[in-house]
């Protein structure tokens, strides 16, 4: 049998990321005055995560052939919004989280409503809500300010039994409860169907704008327990603008890393969780060599034009030159 | 239920686009076991007939009924679960998804709510069996296959939704020789299992091996209705043409010299599986033509001269020099000199949010620009000279050119052009969608730049044309060229039985002949 051909074929990009992550977290660790230990394998997740779950969020909706630029502003919006409700009692914190993850699944919501029904552009549609949902967080925290159930903070940034990082658990977790059952139901498929042909999609009579209003609604979802990891790391909320728009850029390079395509129909949210990661590394290798801070937007920078390089090489192939412009 | 009724109908449907009447008053019966051919030339109305069974397309008036009940099909997902599969002419694959996917794409099996990939493997395993089509991998990617192995999956596909109405488009254009055998032997497998099968083809021989049934259409009514074999292919012929002539043409000059000078010439020109081993010359002053059915490689054939396709084997000669054009940015330099007239203006001919004025310039500004700064007077002169020749109804140079009407694009797109005055021409079908008044124009247009010295090469689905305004008709077939017409043989009947490619007798005193 050569099934497991076609199996390394569909998972080339997502393997490649593992593959690029590994190395650059190998350098890092080797490199590293305390070595391979669960302490640094501690920081560098929580430090992962974060882009990680953004990250995951961007990949359904690339999927669709849309992009969505407003994850970074859900991410947090409902950091500020835990900062307010995510407290008190285990009972009112439970209540709370629930609360946040709810708002993140209605800003997905409102996305794909709007992108769907509203046939706007993706990234029109997506610049204009992220500036609302960005809006509504300044307001909630005009300061930065408020505070977290702090047992639940710690339980979620420690480790388990003292080896595994919880934050990583909680990431698999999502990836079991979320990324697998979608990506293997129906709407699922129909979001790849639409990403990859929305003609040959209608055609076969795929539900659509069932499947990428899913995505959408994900996403959101996604952007939210990411910014609930942000509220349990940092203890409280901010409506940094810097920092929303700077993971909704590093949202997408993350996902060309973890090599889904933005012509959509193609890539796993596990290749962009790699991509995440191996994202995040490049600064910490800078760090370990003892290079200047300065440098590090320009060396991200550099890697990543590396690593879309190697996907423009199937443009030598085209004899049509009009297959260029599609 | 009367088991003689029919399974479904068609009753009085009509189906307008815009100004163009595609389907007036068409009726169709269909019946449990049997195979229907469906005839007619390009733009009869075949393709929206079986859009509207598959619920593509809503009709503007008529009605369907199956099983002697009235039916609506909002979405070809509905006409899918009533039982009416359709495989499309042009394929309804998802390229980045895999055979098995694909096969099952409109009702996966399912297992907890998730799709379930040992009985989604199973369903496109039985059902590429059932195709003929076995030695396809479930798991390869549609994208990797070839086109030939992708037809094979839309048969696999059509035949897991267990339909009960099968239609297929020219569903075997795109296959070899020993999948047609396989395909045909599957096809009379399920009229025998009680199907109905619609069966879309240009090729008689094919008709002739599988219908029970042919009806054939023309300018969107069915016109005749008879039992397979009991017509020959002249008859089916005459019953696909009857159509008046307009003489809207412009008189054609006698005939170009031989020994006129090849202005255009084409030697053994081949592309990927396209394009086969093409020969051709186009003299000055003279209009060729480039027939045969859609998409037989026409297009191809001048993306090619223009600069567009890589991988080009043969040669290509401009007043009998050898030249290499590598972008259509070349083959408008002055030494070639040519122009392309493309199909599709609205993205390949203008941009439309754009002026008038700005799409009529922009093939000119490196010649109207001194140092990057554009020549304003001489662009308006041009542009004047342009807008008076080819009497282009604007309100104005300055507003956007996708407010003007279709012919007015059009005669755009052919102004912008002429504006290099050109040595050659070459038309891509440019009178689809386009008003009566405005072909006219356009027809003058074109042997005016002939006389004045131009070579033409022109691509029309529209036989009429090819019969009024070319000197020489070219039949395509296959990517191949099959035929020279040349004057007087340019008729509807030699046209069409070799674009069909059929190698029957040539009556000289043919219906066409006669005009």
């Amino acid at each position: 049998m050569k099934d497991w051909r076609y199996w390394l074929a569909e998972q080339r990009g997502t393997l490649l990321a593992l593959g690029i992550f590994i190395v650059m977290f190998v350098i890092y660790t080797s490199n590293h005055p305390a070595g391979f230990t669960a302490n640094v394998v501690q920081t560098a997740a929580n430090k992962g995560v974060l882009l990680a779950f953004v990250a995951m969020a961007q990949t359904l909706v690339v999927i669709t052939s849309g992009i969505d630029l407003s994850v970074g502003m859900i991410f947090l919006l409902t950091n500020c919004l835990a900062s307010w409700l995510v407290v008190g009692t285990p009972m009112q914190t439970t209540l709370g989280v629930i609360a946040v993850l709810v708002a993140g699944l209605l800003c997905g919501a409102i996305n794909g409503a709007i992108v769907i029904y509203g046939r706007l552009q993706p990234i029109v549609a997506t610049i204009a809500t992220g500036a609302v949902y960005y809006g509504i967080g300044l307001l909630l925290r005009p300061f930065p300010g408020g505070s977290v159930n702090e047992d639940l903070a710690d339980a979620m940034t420690g480790r388990l039994f003292d080896l595994v990082p919880a934050s990583l658990v909680v990431l698999l977790a999502v990836v079991l409860l979320i990324w697998v059952p979608f990506s293997r139901s129906v709407l699922g498929r129909a979001a790849y169907a639409a990403g990859s042909s929305e003609t040959a999609a209608y055609m076969s009579g795929v539900p659509i704008r069932r499947g990428k209003f899913a995505a959408y609604t994900l996403a959101g979802l996604l952007a939210a327990i990411g910014g609930l990891f942000l509220t349990f790391f940092t203890y409280t909320g901010e409506a940094a603008y810097a920092s929303g728009n700077a993971y909704t850029l590093f949202s997408i390079a993350a996902v060309v890393l973890g090599g889904v395509s933005l012509f959509g129909g193609k890539g796993s949210a596990i290749g962009a969780i790699f991509g995440a990661l191996a994202f995040r590394t490049i600064g910490d290798l800078l760090f370990v060599f003892d290079f200047d801070p300065l440098w590090q937007p320009l060396f991200q920078g550099v890697i990543l034009l590396v690593a879309v390089s190697l996907g423009a090489f199937a443009l030598f192939r085209v004899r049509n030159r009009l297959e260029w412009f599609l | 239920m009367d088991g003689a009724a029919p399974l479904f109908r068609m009753e009085g449907i009509s189906k307008r686009y815009g100004g163009v009447r595609a389907l007036e008053k068409a009726e169709l019966t269909v019946s449990t076991g049997s195979i229907h051919a469906i005839l007619g030339e390009n733009g009869a109305g075949k393709s929206t007939l079986i859009k509207v069974m598959a619920g593509v397309v809503a009709p503007d008036e008529g009605r369907m009924m199956l099983d002697g009940r009235e039916v609506t099909f909002a979405s070809p997902g509905a006409a899918n679960k009533a039982g009416i599969v359709c495989i499309f002419q042009e394929l309804s694959l998802i390229p980045e998804l895999s055979v098995a996917d694909n096969i099952v794409i409109s009702d996966p099996p399912k297992r907890f709510g998730m799709i379930d990939r040992k009985a989604q493997r199973r369903v496109a395993e039985d059902a590429l069996a059932r195709a003929g089509a076995a030695d396809i991998h479930p798991l390869a990617l549609v994208k990797d296959l070839p086109l030939s192995r992708r037809q094979m999956v839309e048969i696999a596909k059509a035949l897991a939704r267990k339909p009960r109405i099968l239609i297929l488009d020219e569903a075997t254009s795109a296959l070899t020789a020993a999948d047609v055998a396989k395909i045909f032997g599957v096809l009379k497998r399920l009229r025998s299992e009680g199907l109905a099968l619609l069966y879309i083809s240009h090729r008689m021989n094919e008709i002739a091996e599988l219908a029970d049934h042919c009806t054939v259409f023309r300018n969107g009514r069915n016109v005749a209705s008879y039992k397979a074999g009991s017509k020959s292919d002249n008859e089916v012929v005459e019953l696909m043409i009857g159509r008046e002539y307009s003489h809207i043409f412009p008189p054609k000059p006698a005939a170009a010299p031989a020994s006129a000078a090849p202005r255009l010439q084409a030697r053994k020109l081949s592309w990927a599986d396209r394009l086969d081993n093409i020969s051709l010359t186009v003299r000055a002053g003279e209009v060729v033509g480039l027939g045969g059915l859609d998409g037989q490689g026409q297009r191809e054939l001048l993306l090619a001269f223009f600069g567009v396709l890589r991988g080009l084997s043969g040669e290509v000669l401009i007043d009998g020099k050898p030249v290499t054009i590598t972008s259509p940015a070349a083959a408008r330099e002055d030494g070639i000199g040519m122009a392309l007239i493309p199909e599709d203006r609205k993205t390949e001919g203008l941009m439309l949010p754009m002026t008038v004025r700005e799409n009529l310039s922009f093939a000119v500004l490196d010649r109207l620009s001194k140092g990057g700064i554009i020549d304003r007077a001489a662009e308006q002169r041009l542009i004047d000279d342009m807008v008076g020749l080819l009497a282009i109804k604007t309100a104005g140079l300055d507003i956007p050119v996708g407010a003007l009407s279709g012919g007015n694009q059009q005669k755009v797109v052919i102004a912008k052009w002429l504006m290099r005055q050109p040595r050659i021409v070459l038309l891509n079908d440019p009178t689809r969608g386009i008003d009566v008044g405005t072909k006219q124009e356009i027809y003058q247009l074109m042997r005016k730049l002939a006389d004045a010295g131009a070579a033409i090469l022109f691509y029309s689905t529209d036989y009429d044309e090819l019969i009024g305004c070319c000197d020489r008709v070219l039949v395509l077939y296959d990517g191949a060229v099959k035929r020279e017409l040349v004057g007087a043989e340019i008729t509807e009947r030699a046209l069409i039985s070799s674009a069909l490619n059929i190698h029957g007798e040539e009556s000289p005193v043919g219906l066409g002949a006669s005009v």
